[in-house]
């Protein structure tokens, strides 16, 4: 066993030192390998990052929402659906919720204006979420105005502002109480944006929601495994756009590569041909490239890898931002949470260092095979 | 010369191989780390305030594309979104070159 490593080792030292002698080839080699695994990486490990991270948040969501449509469109629904709901069997809660969107001209942002259920806001005061308090600059006392839509100005108070690390759900967010929402938009008591229901029994989601759509012809229910599968489709499908922009220069690569570690210069066949007149054997050849393929890819993925992983999880996918950004005027800060996972790192893992090394020893096999004074004319 | 015996070894050449091998160990050690790391940082627990806050509001969507009512909530949007002001109208934002069509479009 020894042996066998010591032998290893020894081919390691020559193919590095041989590596060595082109140097400046073999690192930009490196380099644009290390680039294309870090931009696959980065696509990968964000885009898991935030389907898994948005899965686990979305899990909180209401189980059903009720709208109702009129003429197609999203509208208000009165007070009185709640009590024809609560005829229906496996409800266990129901509630109305109050949210709206704002334009405000001032910054050019769509805030998302609500109404907490629980948590009491004093008349006049607001909670802004932490995307709004950096972008208008304002803190826990500071007053913000409004123009509503009947014209009239109202100016709220800045009682706090939601924990940052809640961005992701919360940037946009305005939290005012009912009677400042009522007057603000002019919408009347007895009337809400949508309706939010808990089921009892989870396995009984699916009925209710038949149910309701006879019981209530003009509403839409929207169930909570619908946002759950919305998110997850939207992930998914970002993820197969951004590789299918980097085909091009993933077929870029490939050539590069194939040209490289396929197409023996004259100078790599002298030398086989050379190690194979003082007695090395056509294994040991055949040996020695492997480790160069292996050690090149394994290297470019390590370093593309580990720089994708610091460039998502501890810079805030800084490369990404602008395109996730759209024409967003809030975006909200977040780091993701770390989700690595194994199936697809080992996925990334065979399509890059796999078909190099290949690449590597093939035509090395056909080199080495043959005489070695015809290798070296 | 005193201190120098005619049967001490001559001193070994470097080997071309420590360093690259070093560094590619380094690497690999790195690469076990973020392993632990995405275990250690990557669990729900640590999204207890950000659940918390979707639980009491009862919120839907994530706040990632705010430049649009069917971008922002993009679970609750109309049916219709992103072609919702008429039919054929075309979709000004580049959020929507990123969002998938209905799941219900894509059946066969």
């Amino acid at each position: 066993m020894s042996h066998f490593l010591r032998r290893q080792r020894y081919l390691i030292d020559f193919t590095l030192a041989s590596l060595g002698r082109r140097k400046g080839k073999n690192l930009g080699l490196l380099g644009v390998y290390t680039l294309i695994v870090f931009l696959l990486a980065s696509v990968m490990l964000f885009s898991q990052a935030l389907r898994q991270e948005a899965g686990l948040l979305l899990q909180e969501a209401p189980e059903v929402v009720v709208q109702r449509m009129v003429a197609g469109r999203h509208d208000l629904i009165p007070a009185a659906y709640l009590e024809r709901i609560g005829t229906l069997r496996g409800v266990a809660a129901k509630y109305g919720r109050l949210w709206g969107y704002f334009y405000d001209p001032a910054v050019q942002a769509n805030y998302t204006l609500m109404v907490p259920r629980t948590r009491e806001i004093a008349g006049g005061e607001m909670i802004v979420g932490a995307g709004i308090a950096r972008t208008r600059g304002l803190g826990p006392g500071d007053f913000l105005s409004f123009r509503s839509g009947g014209g009239s100005t109202f100016s709220f108070r800045v009682a706090a502002v939601l924990a940052a690390d809640a961005e992701l759900v919360s940037a946009d967010l305005l939290l005012v109480n009912e009677a400042d929402f009522r007057a603000f938009f002019g919408i009347e008591t007895g009337m809400y944006t949508d309706i939010a229901l808990e089921v009892r029994n989870p396995r009984e989601v699916r009925k209710v929601a038949e149910k309701l759509s006879v019981l209530l012809p003009d509403t839409r229910p929207i169930l909570r495994e619908e946002i759950l599968r919305t998110y997850d489709a939207l992930f998914q499908w970002r993820q197969g756009i951004v590789f299918v922009l980097l085909t091009g220069s993933l077929l870029a690569f490939v050539i590069f590569a194939w040209d490289k570690a396929s197409g023996l210069s004259a100078e790599e066949k002298r030398e086989i041909g050379i190690l194979k007149a003082i007695g090395w054997e056509t294994a040991d050849v055949i040996r020695m490239k492997f480790w160069e393929g292996a050690l090149v890819s394994l290297g470019a993925f390590l370093l593309g890898y580990l720089a994708a992983y610091v460039h998502v999880f501890f810079a805030d996918a800084a490369l990404f931002a602008p395109v996730l950004k759209g024409w967003a005027v809030l975006y909200p800060q977040f780091r993701p949470q770390p989700f690595v996972d194994g199936l697809q790192v080992a996925t990334l893992f065979f399509f890059t260092v796999f078909p190099y090394t290949v690449a590597t020893v093939v035509p090395i096999w056909r080199a080495a095979t043959t005489d070695p004074d015809a290798v070296m004319r | 010369m005193q201190g120098s015996s005619p049967t001490a070894r001559p001193p070994r050449p470097r080997r071309a191989g420590t360093l690259p091998l070093l560094l590619l160990g380094m690497g690999l050690l790195l690469f076990a780390a973020t392993v632990l790391d995405a275990a250690r940082r990557g669990n729900a627990a640590d999204l207890a305030g950000p659940r918390g806050l979707v639980a009491e509001l009862g919120l839907t969507d994530l706040a990632l594309f705010t430049e649009a009512r069917y971008t922002r909530h993009l679970s609750q949007a109309d049916r219709h979104t992103a072609f919702q002001d008429h039919p054929l109208a075309l979709d000004h934002f580049p959020s929507g070159s990123l969002v998938p069509p209905p799941q219900r479009l894509r059946r066969p």
